[in-house]
């Protein structure tokens, strides 16, 4: 068990030093959500604490799926995959460790985000929701961008696009902009099948905004998504390894 | 390794460490006994619909530095995935040092060192970091890891850069670092697979070297997939040659080349130029002929001698020398690809 953590850890460590900086990530991580957010808020007024919530469930959902999709078609093009193979390493320890890395670029990044947000006097009520949905959120969308990489490409803008093609859409359903309970009817039952959606109601949760779902039923639905997402992925994973060889 | 005392008392197929421990043990007294650290069986490995290997079987002794041999996509980089657990056969089963490749992979990985042909170091990590992060892997604790990863580093003369980027690394620096990285959990089994491609001969020379030290010194057993047969032939004790997915040929490079004795070549100097025809009638078989050297195959040395010393009396030539060329491992290797020898 130990030493499973410990390789889960290096393989962290490895991901965290090799691909933080690498542009995708930059762009997709960093940039992507903080222009998407302006384009939003440019000229409107917005209450602070309904654009503290938008701005948090971006910053979560693209930085923790800024890193996932780049590892794996990059350790193909780089030659280095079949070398984490001959390791004695299966395919979950390798996803943990990139999941890892992932969640904890998507942690830092929205903390420092939320402490800004303090600081031009957007307040968290609920500390307690607030890091518990950080924490299970960021770990949720660093394994849907795991799935999401498990085509044997070699190539991470491809796999940057096919990402964003689910990212995109699942930004407008999933009340970032409109809360769900403002929602027409049948965009509400599209909203809660995304999995940000339980994320956005955390974060109004965590302000004391009007909530559509329950904090516990939230927080259940991403933990199911999340074990859901990592078991396909390793799946999908073990299947398409051979192929990046 | 002296090959001369060992014999093969029997195919070791145990399915786990505890067997393989037992097996080691009831072996008779007195006797030199070889442990198979992999018995290959029938191994097959089919992709979409082609046959990259087909029912390959053989045997690898303890402490022996095996070589496979093979053109390119003859099937030995898709044997080494298969050996070392990152590819599962369609058929047939491989034992590595006791444990099944299929179902024990793991166990497997864990006590073999790999240097895949394609792999390449983690370029954007230092030369420490490289290392370091493969002992991660393999569980070795931190005060061996540091410990280790120093000595391996200035073994292969790369300690100096232990801080730079491994992309600042030259190709043979990186092929270095690579057998560092395989090394660093001190495996009794390393897998190289074409470790010497497209190095320049400084650096081939440095790694053939280090593998000679390895396994003399150290007691590690070595699986070599080379296409250079010079390398094979100086470093190999025994060779499988792999065709077209197939094994055509398993023995040492001397009785290699004993199977072959109609490869052999006799080289004859005279004082003067000889006439191609002449000798071709007199000697019966084929002849190169090059002014006053002629160049003779022969299936039977001294007939071919007998029938030189009778021409050149005949003839009123002197010899000034004569060679018998044993046929090189790359003539029996080409002999075989090319589908002239069935072994």
């Amino acid at each position: 068990m130990f030493e499973n953590v410990a390789k889960i850890w290096a393989i962290a460590k490895k991901d965290m030093k090799i691909y933080y900086l690498k542009g995708p990530v930059v762009i997709f991580g960093l940039l992507l959500p903080f222009f998407l957010y302006l384009a939003y808020a440019w000229n409107r007024n917005i209450e602070p604490a309904e654009a503290m919530v938008s701005i948090m469930a971006m910053t979560v959902f693209f930085t923790s799926t800024a890193v996932g999709p780049v590892i794996a078609p990059w350790e193909t093009r780089s030659r280095t995959f079949e070398r984490l193979l001959s390791s004695p390493v299966n395919m979950s320890i390798i996803l943990m460790g990139d999941a890892l890395a992932s969640t904890i670029f998507g942690i830092l990044i929205t903390v420092a985000i939320a402490v800004l947000s303090m600081v031009i006097g957007v307040h968290i009520v609920n500390i307690l929701v607030f890091t518990c949905n950080v924490v299970i959120s960021a770990v949720c969308f660093s394994f849907l961008s795991l799935l999401l990489s498990s085509p044997p490409a070699d190539t991470p803008a491809n796999i940057m696009m096919l990402s964003s093609l689910l990212k995109f859409p699942l930004i407008f359903v999933s009340g970032v902009f409109t809360p769900v309970g403002e929602m027409p009817y049948l965009l509400r039952i599209i909203a809660l099948l995304s999995p940000l959606t339980y994320t956005t109601e955390l974060f109004r949760a965590s302000v004391h905004l009007e909530t559509y779902v329950p904090a516990y039923i939230a927080i259940a639905a991403i933990t199911v998504y999340t074990l859901v997402f990592a078991m396909v992925a390793v799946k999908l994973h073990e299947r398409s390894a051979p192929k990046r060889l | 390794m002296n090959s001369k005392n060992f014999y093969y008392p029997y195919f070791l197929y145990a399915r786990d460490v505890a067997s393989y421990s037992v097996a080691w043990a009831l072996s008779r007294p007195g006797a030199v006994y070889v442990v198979d650290v992999i018995v290959a069986e029938g191994l097959t490995k089919r992709f979409d619909g082609l046959t990259a290997v087909d029912n390959v079987s053989f045997h690898v002794h303890e402490g022996e530095i095996f070589g496979f041999l093979g053109p390119n996509g003859a099937g030995k980089t898709t044997t080494v995935r298969m050996l070392t657990g990152i590819l599962p056969p369609d058929a047939g089963r491989a034992f590595v040092l006791g444990f099944d490749v299929v179902k024990k992979p793991l166990e497997v990985k864990r006590r073999i060192g790999v240097v895949p042909e394609a792999a390449n170091v983690y370029l954007d990590l230092t030369v420490w970091e490289n290392v370091t992060f493969m002992a991660e892997l393999y569980g070795v604790p931190r005060g061996v890891r540091e410990r280790r990863a120093r000595e391996l580093l200035d073994e292969m003369g790369l300690l100096k850069y232990r801080d730079a980027k491994a992309r600042r690394l030259s190709k043979g620096m990186r092929q270095r670092l690579l057998i560092c990285m395989a090394l660093v959990h001190e495996p009794p089994l390393l897998f190289l697979d074409e470790p010497t491609s497209g190095l320049d001969p400084q650096s081939a020379r440095r790694i053939r070297s280090m593998l000679r030290e390895l396994n003399k010194e150290e007691g590690v057993t070595i699986f070599l997939t080379t296409h250079n047969m010079w390398e094979a032939e100086e470093l190999c004790h025994r060779i499988a040659i792999i065709n077209r997915g197939r094994l055509v040929a398993v023995s040492n490079p001397r009785e290699l080349k004993d199977m072959f004795t109609r490869l052999r070549t006799v080289e004859v100097e005279f004082n003067r130029a000889v006439d191609e025809r002449s000798i071709l009638e007199a000697l019966g078989c084929e002849v190169d002929v090059s002014g006053n050297r002629c160049r003779i195959r022969a299936r039977d040395v001294n007939d071919v001698i007998c029938g030189i010393v009778d021409y050149a009396k005949s003839h009123g030539l002197e010899i000034l020398s004569l060679n018998v060329i044993e046929p090189s491992l790359e003539d029996i290797f080409l002999e075989i690809v090319e589908g002239k020898a069935d072994v």
